[in-house]
């Protein structure tokens, strides 16, 4: 399967699972929301140019807004860590091995440790920047304080139960493709 | 002039990055303040087939109840038949009228259409239903929508030709007018986005004397919501040390994590209500202004 269909197919179950399953699972508490569905920018190939990446992001986050009726707030926040993350990748892959001889951030290519940072970081910026945009519309700072790190620990906890339930395969870069 | 192309290249990446943001930005708080986005309509019916797809499978696992709501509805409604009663007093006896045009001359005010919930949700500070009516059926923006029982679920906000969008009572934009049942006294119910089972209800002065258990019904001056009809019970009294009036927790009659179907109510002298209150706004502009 190429990288397009693989990921027009992952992009489609991860909204269908964001909006049918995450989102109406009955009223957990008013801080925990759980967030999935921008690990599929997460798991986005490192082929892919600066400028694609933030146009996915940003479909990606508008496909969810128009299914919650928040256009915009969400592509948002996509476009933000659509733009953050090859900094991120840059600094947490060492340099010296300068091709990459995977093609996609995952704990497996990685390693757990760097894998989890690059995780975090995406996690709560992506949180922060979407409940901080709720929160200059309604609510008090304290609720902001508290929702980031209540949704940033559950967002985790699904990422990283995605991550152990389903292990993608490691693809070598080879010089055939 | 080949600077400016310069820089741009040179930061076309932060360029697009600055755009896509703003971009999103302005199409948040313009649907804020509007409930209009771009292509929400076309939008809105690609997710409205989606959902509906979905919601044939999440039917299965209400039905049950749903259809002990109905029948509940159906029972109410069967006991006031005419059939029902008996009319002993021999003085009086039926007369078909033949008068073809009614004399009492009852005008309809509200117009009652079913549909069916295909899409909801209760955990987000800003909660929408999603209804399978849409313009063709004749549904416009701001129709009262209720619940099988008859109480308030919210108010369609966009409307695309097959499908609209509902923003239910747990929205923090949201604002009901709605009075006590017992007393009358009118306040608004609003919602503070942080638990779906209560509602708050606002401007009740402290003289009313209040119990726990009181009905709120929606009030009787409102252009959107049919009259008297069921938002819900105080639960709890509290007040409000900013402005002196109660602040009362309500619980809402309507299950809002398992609305199925639901009737959208239209009102049909409200656009002539809404004529007759600017127009009564102008006429007192106009007189006002010789004056000065």
């Amino acid at each position: 399967m190429s990288d397009l269909v693989k990921n027009i197919f992952r992009l489609a179950i991860f909204i269908l699972i964001q909006v049918y399953v995450l989102n109406r699972i009955p009223h957990l508490h008013r801080y925990v929301v759980p967030y999935l569905y921008f690990l599929f920018i997460l798991w986005l190939p490192f082929s892919i140019t600066r400028i694609g990446l933030l146009l996915i992001g940003f479909v990606t986050g508008l496909t969810l807004d128009y299914f919650t009726l928040t256009p915009g707030l969400h592509a948002a926040a996509c476009v933000l860590i659509a733009y953050a993350r090859p900094f991120i990748i840059n600094v947490l892959i060492p340099k010296d091995t300068t091709e990459f001889n995977y093609r996609e951030p995952s704990p497996s290519g990685m390693g757990w440790a760097p894998y989890s940072v690059y995780v975090l970081i995406l996690t709560l910026l992506h949180h922060a920047y979407l409940i901080l945009l709720e929160w200059i519309q309604f609510g008090t700072f304290l609720n902001f304080i508290i929702k980031v790190g209540a949704t940033t620990g559950i967002s985790l906890l699904l990422i990283f139960t995605a991550e152990l339930l389903f292990p993608r395969r490691l693809k070598f870069r080879t010089n055939t493709a | 002039m080949r600077n400016i192309f310069l820089f741009i290249r040179r930061y076309f990446t932060l360029l697009a990055f600055v755009l896509l943001q703003v971009f999103s930005l302005w199409m948040l708080f313009n649907f804020n303040k509007l409930h209009h986005a771009a292509f929400l309509g076309v939008a809105n019916e690609v997710t409205g087939s989606i959902n509906t797809q979905v919601d044939k499978l999440d039917d299965y696992f209400h039905q049950g109840e749903e259809n002990k709501r109905v029948h509940h509805m159906n029972d109410s409604l069967l006991n006031v038949l005419r059939t029902n009663f008996s009319f002993p007093d021999t003085a009086q006896h039926s007369v078909v009228d033949s008068v073809t045009v009614d004399s009492a001359l009852a005008i309809r005010r509200y117009l009652w259409r079913d549909a069916k919930v295909v899409y909801n949700t209760v955990n987000a500070e800003k909660n929408y239903l999603q209804i399978n009516r849409g313009a063709k059926y004749g549904i416009r923006d701001n129709m009262a929508v209720l619940n099988s029982d008859g109480a308030v679920v919210g108010q369609v906000v966009n409307v695309s030709p097959n499908f609209s969008q509902v923003m239910s009572l747990l929205h923090v934009q949201s604002s009901v007018s709605a009075s006590l049942k017992r007393t009358g006294d009118a306040g608004k119910v609003e919602w503070d986005g942080k638990d779906p089972r209560i509602l708050l209800l606002k401007g009740i002065s402290k003289s009313v004397e209040l119990k726990v258990g009181d009905t709120v019904l929606t009030s009787k001056y409102s252009y959107n919501y049919p009259p008297d009809r069921m938002i819900g019970r105080v639960v709890a009294i509290g007040s409000d040390p900013a402005s002196g009036f109660y602040l009362l927790k309500v619980r809402p009659s309507v299950n809002f994590s398992n609305v199925q179907q639901v009737f959208v109510v239209e009102n049909l002298q409200r656009d002539e209500q809404l004529q007759l209150d600017s127009d009564t706004e102008k006429k007192l502009d106009q007189q006002k202004k010789p004056k000065r």
